[in-house]
Order: structure tokens, then C-alpha cells, then sequence
């Protein structure tokens, strides 16, 4: 059995970890520059971040390989380099959790290919199968326990993805983004995730909603996933904020107050794995485990004590229920 | 109810019925309909021009507006511009021939490392629906790409376009490259994409932050008015 399956009977709730980029542009990491290039130029900043998820109470934090298919490589002339960067990010994930000291879960970051699929767009689910199959395997290689497959808007990506992980036998968690009108950029609602999740033949181990717009709406979409009564544990990473530019850096406005505020109204929500996406850095990961620790679980907030602590949604609905949204009247009868 | 019956003659419609028939087929992406109905209008007599900005272009500021809004979502966008590009497909040699004003030239692309482009490709349609000539660079642009672009085409306006946050502070690189070559004030900049928002606009000294390819149009519009009363 896979760690994190092995830890999700084990535990009421875990800890993922927080941002990737914006950790790492803290550290030096250029705009347009590819992050996965690090493991072999900077890895001793990749072990870093990696080590700063672990100290701050993470039980699970992903690798450095969010752009690592080849679609996303290509950008940076490295599309021959799937295999080398994914287990290196993988590696370099596995010498920081083996010594942690108490079980800590290896999570092979897998994000979006980028493009479109067929007939919108150029790319096959063919195509994206053997692009995710090539990445998973990178990542099993190098050691990681279960692949994380995050920040997809499309469900026929998430379902290319399941196939690959599939067909080389990994563990797999699956989470989307919800950030337009509370629903992912390609219209998909929480309840119509929860539906495509348990018609997988491959089901993730967890699943659920990563990125997005703030806290508010992934509480909305996590509330949307438990009123549909998965049967797969529920994951929630949300942003630590609103990006703003201050002095030449990206600054998130959530502060740790309030991701200690998010985490505990998502776990009452009925999360399993609480972590956060951008802008969450380890002192926002500290406040989130001390609030997790300390607070005893309670019931699930109203959307008045949501927007009230961490500020109003983004739209009036998020598909789910009754919609009162008027639709255009149109002439053709079809 | 026989088939014949629930089809809809085009030809039969008259000018008002037929545009507002082309809205509809523009927002239910139905692309051999928008192209008849295009041909009908010319056989009519309408100018391309008036074809494209009060059939085309309004159309597709109700699809942007539905949108904006959440209630249409990237799937059905992506058909409705695919109705409207067949369209325009039609009308672009005709709106030459016809000397349809032209109000400015657009160099846009999506910035270095950052490979979407659904929101740049509306912005460059709706910008050349509206008037303007567009030179789309495509993906993945680093500073000297659009610089010279900018160049070598003479355009008024660059456009920027980035889908993530962690590419859409290479912006800022841009602008800065401008400003040190001292050209930074000969175009006006006009950057969007999901994660920006106005403060990231004007922080990294662009002229405008512009969250949809409607309010893009109108803002390039605006400045180019603007532009001219200057001289």
C-alpha cells in the first residue's frame, strides 16, 4: 500500500504543503524561466523548498515538476529532458523525506499539458496519455509515492491523466481549478467533478480542487464536492490570497491568520487533505497546522461566516443548485 | 412536425431578423450558418464593413459579455470565435478592397514561458473585427521579439497576454527593456490575462490593464483617439 493511502486510514486529516513558484521566486527564480530546469542548476534551493514544507508541519509536499510534460518542456527547449528533470525533482524529494524523521509523503507534481484537446484544439488524448505515462513513470522512478495531478481545468485532461497513471500501476491524486464562476476555466462544476471522479476505472486516491480564484470560493467548492457524498477523500490546496506587484515582487494578501482561519472552516467542510497553492509560504503552512491542531473540528461554516472571515465569491453561483442565471432566448428551434 | 419545418431559411429573414438570427448562430458556434448568412448580407448589398462590426463583432460582445459573466465557459467561446473567424474569412479581402478604415496596428503575443493563448486569440480577433490591424507573435515571446516586431511593423499599440503568475511579471521585463531603449512612450501597452488585475497593470507601467477583449478593443480605441489629438 502507497504511503498516503496508508496515512489517509491512519489520520483524521493531513497536511499538504504550500506554492511552488512563489517560493522559488523568492528565492531567484526568473519570469518565463522553467522552474523544473532548478533541479539540475539549483538543486540545493529545490531541497530547500522541499525541506521548508517538511519543517513547517507538512505530511505531503509535491516535486518540482508542475511544467514537467513535454508540452510545457518544449517552451524551454528541453522536451528531451522529461525523464531526467521528473526523477531528479522526484530524488531530490525522497533524500529530504527520508529523513524527516516521521512519514512524509513524496507527491509527483503533474500540471497541465497547456494545450487544448480535439476538435477545439491541436492535442489528442492519445497525444496526452503518452506525455502524462512518460512524466508519471519519471517521477515513480525517482521515488515519489503517489503522483499529484493538479491545476486541470479540462475533464478530458484529468481522464488522459488517469489512464496514463493507469498504465503504469502509480498511485494518483487528482485536483482541479475552479476559477471561473465557480467552476473550472472549461465550465466543469464541484458536482460535476465528483461525477466524473467515481466514473474512473482508475480512481485517484484523493481528488479535489487546487489554485482558483481565494479562499472563499474553495470553500464553495469544496462544500459543492461534499454535498455530492464522495466516496474518494477530499482535497483542498486554495491561494493564500489575491496576487498583487509590490516592488518588483508577486505578492500574495492572505495572511497566515487567515489560511489558520481557511483551514480548520475546510476541514469542517469535510477536506481530508488541507494544503495551499500560491502565495501559501511556510509561515502560512505553521499558522495552518497550529489551527488544524488546536481547533477541535466543528461543523461546516454558512456562506455568511465564509464570506464574512475570508471575504466574499466571485460570482452569485457556481452552477451547483438551483441557477437563477436568466439564459439568452434563442429563435432557431433545433 | 416534419424536418423541413424546424429548419430555418435565412434568405427569408429580413436584415434585422437575419442579424439577430447571426447572434444567435455566432453564440451557439454555428459556423456554416454565420458564413451563409454573411453571403446573404453582401448579396444584399451591405457593406463588409457594416457586415462585420453590426452582425460579427456585436455578436461576439454578447458572447463576451455571457462570458464575463460565467455563463458561458472556454469550450463555447472557442466555437462562437470559430463561427465569427468564418466569417471573417469571407469579409477580410472585401474590407481591403473596399478601403474599410483602418484604426491603429496591434503587435501581440503571450510572454516568455507562458504558452496560452484562447484570451490573446480573442483579443487579436476582435481587435481586427474592430478596425485594426493585428501582427499576433503567438506564444512564448521574449522582449526582443516584440521590440523588434514593434519595429519592424511601425504599430501603435503592444499587447501582452499571460496566463500565469509566474510569467506574468516578465511584463514588467518588457516594459523595462522599452524604457532603456527610450521607445517606451512611442506605443501604447495594453496587457490582460486571467491572474492580472489594474494595480499589476499600472505597477508595471503599463498604459492600460484590460480584462477582456471588449474592454481591450475599446481601450486601444480610447488611447488612439487620444494618440491623434495629441498631434
Amino acid at each position: 500500500m502507497n504511503l498516503l493511502s496508508k496515512l489517509l486510514a491512519e489520520k483524521d486529516w493531513l497536511m499538504a504543503d504550500g506554492a511552488t513558484g512563489t517560493n522559488l521566486f523568492n528565492r531567484g527564480l526568473e519570469a518565463g524561466e522553467a522552474p523544473e530546469l532548478w533541479n539540475v542548476d539549483q538543486p540545493e534551493k529545490i531541497k530547500a523548498l522541499y525541506q521548508d514544507a517538511v519543517d513547517s508541519g507538512s505530511d505531503i509536499f509535491l516535486t518540482n515538476s508542475f511544467g514537467g510534460t513535454a508540452a510545457r518542456l518544449k517552451l524551454h527547449n528541453a522536451q528531451d529532458r522529461v525523464r531526467e528533470l521528473n526523477k531528479l525533482a522526484a530524488e531530490l524529494g525522497r533524500e529530504v523525506a527520508d529523513k524527516a524523521g516521521r512519514p512524509v509523503v513524496v507527491a509527483g507534481s503533474v500540471g497541465p499539458t497547456g494545450e487544448i484537446f480535439e476538435p477545439l484544439g491541436p492535442l489528442s488524448h492519445g497525444e496526452a496519455v503518452d506525455m502524462f505515462q512518460e512524466q508519471g513513470a519519471a517521477l515513480m522512478e525517482g521515488g515519489a509515492d503517489v503522483l499529484w495531478l493538479e491545476t486541470i481545468s479540462a475533464p478530458e485532461e484529468y481522464k488522459a491523466a488517469a489512464e496514463a497513471f493507469a498504465n503504469i500501476g502509480a498511485p494518483w491524486v487528482g485536483t482541479m481549478s475552479f476559477d471561473t464562476a465557480g467552476r473550472t476555466m472549461m465550465g466543469l462544476t464541484s458536482s460535476d467533478m465528483v461525477d466524473m471522479v467515481q466514473g474512473i476505472d482508475n480512481r485517484p486516491v484523493g481528488f479535489g480542487a487546487n489554485c482558483g480564484v481565494g479562499a472563499a470560493d474553495m470553500l464553495r467548492t469544496i462544500q459543492g464536492f461534499a454535498a455530492a457524498n464522495p466516496e474518494v477523500p477530499i482535497v483542498a490546496k486554495g491561494n493564500a490570497g489575491i496576487p498583487k506587484f509590490v516592488h518588483g515582487h508577486i505578492h500574495y494578501d492572505g495572511t497566515p491568520e487567515l489560511m489558520g482561519k481557511y483551514a480548520v472552516m475546510v476541514r469542517n467542510s469535510g477536506a481530508k487533505i488541507i494544503g495551499g497553492c500560491c502565495g501559501t509560504m511556510p509561515e502560512h503552512l505553521v499558522a495552518m497546522r497550529k489551527a488544524l491542531e488546536e481547533t477541535p473540528i466543528g461543523p461546516a461554516p454558512t456562506d455568511e461566516e465564509i464570506n464574512t472571515v475570508l471575504g466574499g465569491f466571485s460570482s452569485d453561483s457556481d452552477g451547483t443548485g438551483v441557477s437563477t442565471a436568466p439564459k439568452r432566448v434563442r429563435r432557431r428551434r433545433k | 412536425m416534419s424536418d423541413e419545418e424546424d429548419d430555418l431559411i435565412l434568405d427569408e429573414l429580413n436584415d434585422e431578423e437575419l442579424v439577430l438570427q447571426m447572434y444567435d448562430d455566432l453564440y451557439d458556434g454555428m459556423a456554416d450558418e454565420i458564413a451563409e448568412a454573411v453571403h446573404i448580407l453582401l448579396k444584399r448589398a451591405w457593406t463588409p464593413y457594416d457586415i462585420l462590426t453590426k452582425a460579427l463583432v456585436e455578436g461576439m460582445r454578447i458572447v463576451g459579455i455571457d462570458f464575463r459573466d460565467g455563463i458561458l465557459f472556454v469550450p463555447e467561446v472557442l466555437l462562437a470565435a470559430g463561427a465569427m473567424k468564418k466569417g471573417m474569412v469571407i469579409l477580410k479581402p472585401l474590407l481591403v478592397e473596399t478601403g474599410a478604415p483602418q484604426l491603429g496596428k496591434m503587435v501581440i503575443g503571450t510572454v516568455k514561458g507562458d504558452i496560452h493563448d484562447i484570451g490573446k486569440n480573442l483579443v487579436a480577433m476582435m481587435m481586427e473585427g474592430a478596425g485594426f490591424e493585428v501582427i499576433d507573435l503567438g506564444i512564448n515571446n521574449p522582449a526582443e521579439d516584440y521590440i523588434d516586431a514593434l519595429k519592424r511593423e511601425n504599430a501603435d499599440i503592444l499587447g501582452m497576454s499571460a496566463l500565469l503568475t509566474t510569467t506574468m511579471p516578465y511584463m514588467k521585463t518588457v516594459i523595462d527593456s522599452m524604457v532603456e531603449q527610450g521607445i517606451r512612450d512611442d506605443y501604447i501597452v495594453l496587457v490582460g490575462g486571467a491572474p492580472l488585475n489594474e494595480e499589476f497593470g499600472k505597477a508595471i507601467g503599463s498604459d492600460a490593464y484590460c480584462r477582456d477583449a471588449a474592454v481591450a478593443v475599446e481601450t486601444a480605441k480610447e488611447f488612439m483617439a487620444r494618440k491623434h489629438n495629441q498631434v
